[in-house]
């Protein structure tokens, strides 16, 4: 039977819930039916209102909150039903979080799950849209993990909270509807999982995360339709970062075309292109790169603006077809 | 123009110098409190002179004057509570039963100190003692402490968060989300803030319209005393009392304990005559109101000490830190692996 994403995120919960007494899940708007989409309805129903915890519109204190509990032994998942508002909790994710393992001797870790939801478009504006997973990539200490597949959005998230490491989870609502049949949950350790290859091809390599997978996939197809041949790479875990997998593409593809839901400057599609370029052999100098972002702006609010802002298939099959394949 | 006390004759330095009032404690419960504030006024001597010896790098938030807090807080304690410090943290750690060895390693960087020469002054940690951690940024460790709080809450074995903070900490956002969030779903946990009136150089009649920090758990119906904090026995008898409440899940509790640090905000130096209020003669009117004094004081005149009592203590500890400095002094740097092998608890996939 498939399910969608947003179920997909909701079976993750429920199997941690049920299975790990350790764990409980805090966040606002955990009890209302419209914060988070469907990928949490009824859970405090099943498991009570003090597992799955409301909270105070205080996102410093609730991030700090569940770092704190996870030094006494629990699992905490803190919830932000906007990445936007996670901003508010940067000192606790990037000074503390971050820092607790490394600066205080390697002999305590935060192990929480921060899950941010980026949650794009509708008018939404500039404040309630926005794809931060760059920032949290940076930051050494952290994981960042993007589901791009319904299969990830369940697996993923088991990972990152039987991770002993503080997790960044960050899905997206545009990928909720996405439908998928799902293998029985197998626990996967977050510190194996790396990129994979979603769909084969000799002529060009795609490589995203998130929701520009799935444009990625989608232009693919296209793009076949066409005559080119497109690997698409879902980066899978952000952070670390690990690349061979694109260079052993782009190896092959002699191109690398990054999609990325951020800015360009300092964004993500800048740092995968580095990454290959600088590991690549010497003998692959002429490499075509090309990255696809958003422009250089905060998201607007008018529709007509936001239909010229997001990037499209259409954009990535234009980028391919200029090139010389 | 400097606004009114709202502490009443806590803030004032020509007050409550004399010797102490034992109330119900007994020789030996109040030697163990003029022991462990006796540790740590010297160890943070002794990191003052290594810091002018250019032995120590690391920056020290040094806390001499303030260690009745800390020691009347502790003696409520037990290793399985939760505690959490800031930037001038070494009181809270030592009072907790902190190694000296491994207090005074870590400000020198050595790998046998208790963050493993990885944190410094800054970043203390021994949880076997119930000390979870401490960390600079103002205010930082109050939301971790109402995690831990909350855990206790959970483990429903009658274990407490404790966090201290200075007077500066109420001023920052996440602060008072988490007086709001601990009040809010009755966490097990004391928030101990040692008024010292100062946040670095700055004086509180420059940065808030009172110099009650108390003020604010009123506003979140945090249960709250106020304290000389200078007065150890004072402290711990108001922390008993709140803690009967906090420790039958009744919310949180507040201590203000109100005090003065002797040197300036960072080193051995006194920082005179850097922001309102902070002459000479007020330090030395200070000074009469050390909390060590105080207690040596009231245990002379109750006869339960001698002064020769006081000087063979005194020499112990003074003993057991030299041992522990010559030792420290000896240990090795952290292996330059180290850099990379604790960033997260299982490095796979780091390497890219």
């Amino acid at each position: 039977m498939k399910i969608t994403y947003a179920q997909a995120i909701r079976s993750a919960f429920q199997y941690l819930l049920k299975t790990y007494p350790n764990v409980f899940v805090m966040g606002q708007g955990l009890w209302s039916p419209w914060y988070v989409g469907n990928s949490m309805n009824d859970l405090e129903v099943e498991f009570g209102k003090d597992r799955v915890m409301d909270t105070p519109v205080s996102e410093a204190a609730c991030t700090g909150a569940g770092i704190g509990a996870s030094l006494c032994g629990y699992r905490p998942i803190v919830v932000h039903p906007r990445m936007d508002f996670m901003i508010l909790a940067m000192d606790q994710i990037v000074n503390q979080a971050a820092k607790w393992s490394h600066m205080l001797g390697g002999e305590t870790h935060p192990a929480v799950t921060i899950r941010g939801v980026i949650n794009r478009g509708g008018e939404q504006g500039a404040q309630h849209s926005q794809a931060l997973h760059a920032w949290f990539a940076h930051i050494p200490g952290l994981r960042v993990v993007m589901p791009a597949t319904v299969l990830d959005a369940r697996d993923l998230l088991i990972s990152a909270v039987l991770s002993d490491d503080p997790v960044i989870y960050i899905d997206d609502r545009w990928l909720y509807e996405l439908e998928d049949d799902l293998p029985e949950i197998e626990e996967k350790d977050l510190s194996l999982q790396l990129p994979k290859i979603l769909r084969n091809g000799q002529d060009a390599t795609l490589a995203a995360s998130g929701y520009s997978v799935q444009l990625c996939l989608e232009a693919a197809q296209a793009l076949s339709e066409e005559g080119i041949q497109c690997e698409v790479v879902d980066l899978r875990v952000l952070n670390p970062l690990n690349v061979t997998s694109i260079i052993d593409s782009v190896s092959k593809t002699g191109s690398l075309c990054v999609v990325d839901g951020g800015w360009e400057s300092c964004g993500m599609a800048g740092e995968v292109i580095a990454s290959v370029a600088v590991q690549m052999s010497q003998s692959s100098k002429n490499i075509q790169y090309k990255r696809i972002t958003l422009p250089n702006a905060p998201a607007p609010s008018s529709k007509v603006l936001e239909d010229i802002y997001y990037p499209t298939r259409e954009t990535i099959v234009q980028v391919i077809k200029e090139w010389n394949i | 123009m400097v606004a009114p006390s709202e502490l009443g004759t806590w803030a004032d330095s020509s007050k409550h110098t004399g010797p102490l009032n034992l109330g119900e404690y007994s020789r030996d419960a109040l030697l163990l409190k003029l022991e462990s504030m006796l540790v740590i006024r010297k160890v943070e001597e002794c990191i003052a002179s290594l810091i002018e010896d250019n032995k120590v790098k690391c920056p020290c938030h040094l806390g001499t004057g303030q260690e009745a807090i800390a020691v009347g807080v502790s003696t409520n304690l037990t290793s399985d509570d939760k505690v959490f410090g800031g930037h001038r943290s070494h009181s809270h750690f030592l009072a907790l039963g902190g190694s000296i060895r491994s207090l005074l390693a870590e400000v020198l960087g050595r790998s046998t100190g208790c963050s493993k020469g990885m944190g410094g002054s800054m970043h203390l940690f021994q949880p076997e003692k119930g000390f979870i951690g401490s960390a600079p940024i103002v205010g930082g460790t109050v939301p971790i402490a109402i995690g831990a709080g909350l855990a206790c809450q959970k483990d429903g074995k009658g274990n407490i968060a404790v966090c201290y903070f200075g007077d500066g900490a109420v001023e920052e956002g996440m602060v008072q989300e988490s007086f709001n969030f601990a009040s809010n779903f009755k966490l097990p946990i004391l928030f101990v803030c040692e008024n010292n009136f100062y946040s670095s150089h700055l004086d509180i009649h420059l940065r808030q319209p009172s110099d009650k920090i108390s003020r604010f758990a009123d506003a979140h119906k945090i249960s709250a005393r106020v304290v000389d904090g200078n007065n150890v026995v004072m402290t711990a008898m108001a922390t008993k009392e709140l803690l009967e409440s906090v420790r039958c899940g009744k919310g949180p509790g507040f201590l203000e304990a109100v005090t003065y640090r002797w040197l300036g905000h960072v080193g051995p130096d006194e920082n005179v005559d850097v922001g309102l209020r902070r002459k000479k003669e007020d330090l030395l009117a200070w000074k009469k109101r050390d909390p060590i004094r105080r207690l040596k004081d009231g245990m002379l005149e109750a006869s339960l000490i001698t002064s020769e009592d006081y000087h063979s203590l005194e020499m112990k500890v003074v003993t057991q830190i030299n041992v522990a400095l010559d030792a420290s002094l000896k240990d090795p740097y952290p292996e330059k692996s180290f850099l990379l092998s604790a960033v997260y608890k299982n490095n796979k996939g780091v390497s890219r």
